[in-house]
């Protein structure tokens, strides 16, 4: 197939360069170019609407402005870094994410580790725990603000423990309302992904663990772990990514300028998206894909190992 | 349960008099375990139901209910945020009494609500719709062709759909800006239909049929297009209810794209215009959250298997 896109290479006479023209005239028709010319609404799509433009970024994180077009390299990278308002966003968001990942990975495996131990109610469990991701994000929202307010639920439930009030949202525990939302939104997902892991490992190595009289701290540590590393790694590659995506609840909880502690990394861009600040905007942009792309490729390299490590 | 008892009675009967004291012993304390996990899950379980039974709940109150539960909620600080100035606030779980005043008020009262989500609905349904199709044309290409060239385009797919908005939405606001479509429909619709979600895994679903099957097919004369259509589609069919339901539920909540894409707030989605419904109308609030809630409960209570298929099929990068 592979032969048929790419004739063999001959000298470049106009003969040829006709004959080639009308091979891959032919091959268009053929049926053998289906899968490739499958490929090309999405690609084109992909190409116009995330790639090219990732590149024009590139250029416009170098220049000095638009118009001008003046090559400045780094200049606009360090006045980005060197931005009050960039490394607050940066240091919140990283902050967040250091929190709320391990969390989210560690309480969603208990979760479908609870729900693999052959408990009653397993299937409205489940249901009742994926329930949160098909509540709209505003509406939930209402909730938590009649829930974290000042004089809101949660207060005035701890008063009767006589902690006194907290005003959650506009103080540096608005970081805990927003990773307790992150957690309730998310784990079901992750649970999922998990049960079906659990669901993968195979039952005679557990059984023959059980009948050698394996306690379940043994089989959990030195077999389940084992299995379940892949997705433990994915899961907490996909929570970090969630992470960053947070800034939804937080504008739809506190609006544009939020309490310092919860101002995130989308906050610092849609304000300067306010006011179209190219050079800053797609510097940090670039900033950001530069990070996830260590990170996906970080994830590729493990999955790869991991997967080997299963296998044996 | 059965099971387990079950394995643990096989167990004992297979090594003999070894073991059996050991399980017995276990068994009731495994059951005394088991009641414990069960009430936890019943715990955790309320806490995830909770805030959406509260919101339906409070829908069914008057607006003067709510008003005494939770005052005034809503209002606008000088930063532009929202605040509460309420003195005190009820969770209330049961309405005193069913009304359906505020779903009245939402319905027939106030029609911008329903042009919102009218909004919502002609945003996310061309996205689905045409994700799905070039999503499964270009499955089918990654998981029929060979090659390093075809290896390198499918990591780039992973690497943009892995990209936060922070990253994707600069590249979609230049270029809606360069094609004049900042501002309309089309400037969120079409980076919504090219993100390669669906692309990824419908080709994983797809690159699990035997090749095996797809010779035999060829033997028998069916052409690529043959192939595409009655083995991979047919096959597919559960995935693609599943990644339809997921690609829905993402952009239903959407919030992120028309903040930045577009400036008419007429335009806006129900998901960013109920954040911003303001003081007196939080009873209103509660009632077009549940509207807005409703398809994706259906989707929810009709399609959950296939939500959690496709939830499983997308762990792992590379399946």
């Amino acid at each position: 197939m592979k032969n048929k896109l790419k004739p063999p290479k001959t000298s470049g006479s106009a003969k040829i360069k006709e004959k080639k023209k009308r091979n891959f005239k032919k091959f268009l028709t053929s049926d053998a170019a289906f899968p490739y010319l499958c490929l090309l609404p999405s690609l084109v799509g992909v190409m116009i609407f995330f790639i090219v433009p990732f590149f024009v970024i590139i250029f416009y994180s170098m220049v000095d402005n638009p118009i001008n077009k003046e090559f400045v390299f780094l200049d606009n990278y360090i006045s980005v870094i060197r931005n009050t308002a960039f490394k607050r966003a940066a240091l919140n968001t990283l902050t967040f994410s250091m929190i709320s990942v391990p969390l989210a990975v560690i309480l969603s495996m208990l979760l479908a580790m609870l729900l693999d131990s052959k408990i009653p109610f397993v299937s409205q469990f489940r249901t009742s725990f994926l329930c949160p991701m098909m509540v709209p994000v505003a509406s939930i929202v209402l909730i938590w603000q009649v829930i974290f307010h000042y004089n809101g639920a949660l207060n005035d439930f701890l008063s009767n423990f006589g902690i006194e009030k907290i005003d959650w949202l506009k103080s540096t525990k608005g970081q805990i309302v927003i990773v307790v939302l992150f957690l309730w939104k998310n784990l079901g997902y992750n649970m999922i992904l998990f049960l079906s892991a659990l669901n993968n490992i195979p039952k005679d190595i557990i059984e023959v663990a059980t009948l050698e009289g394996a306690g379940g701290f043994y089989k959990f540590f030195r077999i389940k772990l084992r299995y379940l590393s892949p997705t433990i790694l994915f899961v907490g590659i996909l929570s970090l990514i969630n992470s960053f995506k947070v800034f939804r609840e937080i504008y739809l909880l506190t609006g544009d300028y939020p309490f310092d502690s919860l101002y995130m990394l989308q906050h610092f861009m849609n304000n300067t998206f306010r006011n179209i600040d190219y050079q800053k905007l797609s510097s940090a942009a670039i900033l950001m894909a530069i990070v996830m792309v260590i990170i996906i490729g970080a994830l590729f390299i493990a999955e790869n190992k991991f997967g080997e490590d299963v296998e044996d | 349960m059965s099971e387990l008892t079950k394995e643990i009675d096989a167990a004992g009967s297979v090594t003999g008099a070894k073991v059996p004291l050991r399980v017995r012993l276990s068994k009731k304390k495994q059951k005394i375990i088991m009641w414990i996990l069960t009430i936890f899950a019943a715990a955790a379980a309320l806490i995830f139901l909770m805030p959406t039974f509260l919101t339906i709940a409070n829908s069914f109150m008057s607006a003067s209910e709510i008003k005494a539960n939770y005052g005034v909620i809503f209002a606008e600080n000088e930063d532009g945020g929202k605040e509460y100035i309420s003195e005190k606030i009820n969770l209330k779980f049961i309405p005193d009494m069913v009304s359906f005043s505020q779903y009245y008020t939402v319905l027939f009262k106030s029609p911008d609500y329903l042009l919102k989500f009218w909004n919502s609905v002609i945003l996310v349904v061309p996205i689905v719709i045409f994700q799905l199709v070039t999503a499964s044309l270009a499955a089918y290409s990654f998981a029929r062709l060979k090659g390093r060239l075809k290896e390198i385009i499918f990591f780039v797919y992973i690497v943009v759909m892995l990209m936060p908005y922070q990253v994707t939405l600069v590249p979609n606001y230049l270029i809606s800006d360069w094609l004049h479509i900042l501002n309309t429909r089309a400037a969120i619709i079409l980076p919504g239909i090219f993100t390669p979600f669906a692309v990824f895994i419908l080709s994983k679903i797809m690159r699990r049929i035997p090749v095996s099957l797809i010779e035999a097919a060829q033997l028998d004369g069916a052409g690529e297009l043959q192939i595409f259509m009655h083995i991979c589609m047919p096959l597919c069919k559960s995935a693609l209810f599943s990644v339809a339901i997921l690609v829905f539920i993402d952009y239903w909540n959407m919030v992120e794209q028309p903040l930045i894409l577009l400036s008419d707030t007429e335009l806006y989605p129900l998901s960013v215009f109920l954040s911003q419904i303001n003081s007196g109308e939080i009873g209103l609030a509660f009632a077009v959250a549940t509207i807005y809630m409703i398809p994706t409960l259906l989707m929810f209570l009709y399609g959950e298997d296939y939500l959690v298929e496709g939830i499983a099929y997308s762990g792992g990068i590379k399946g």
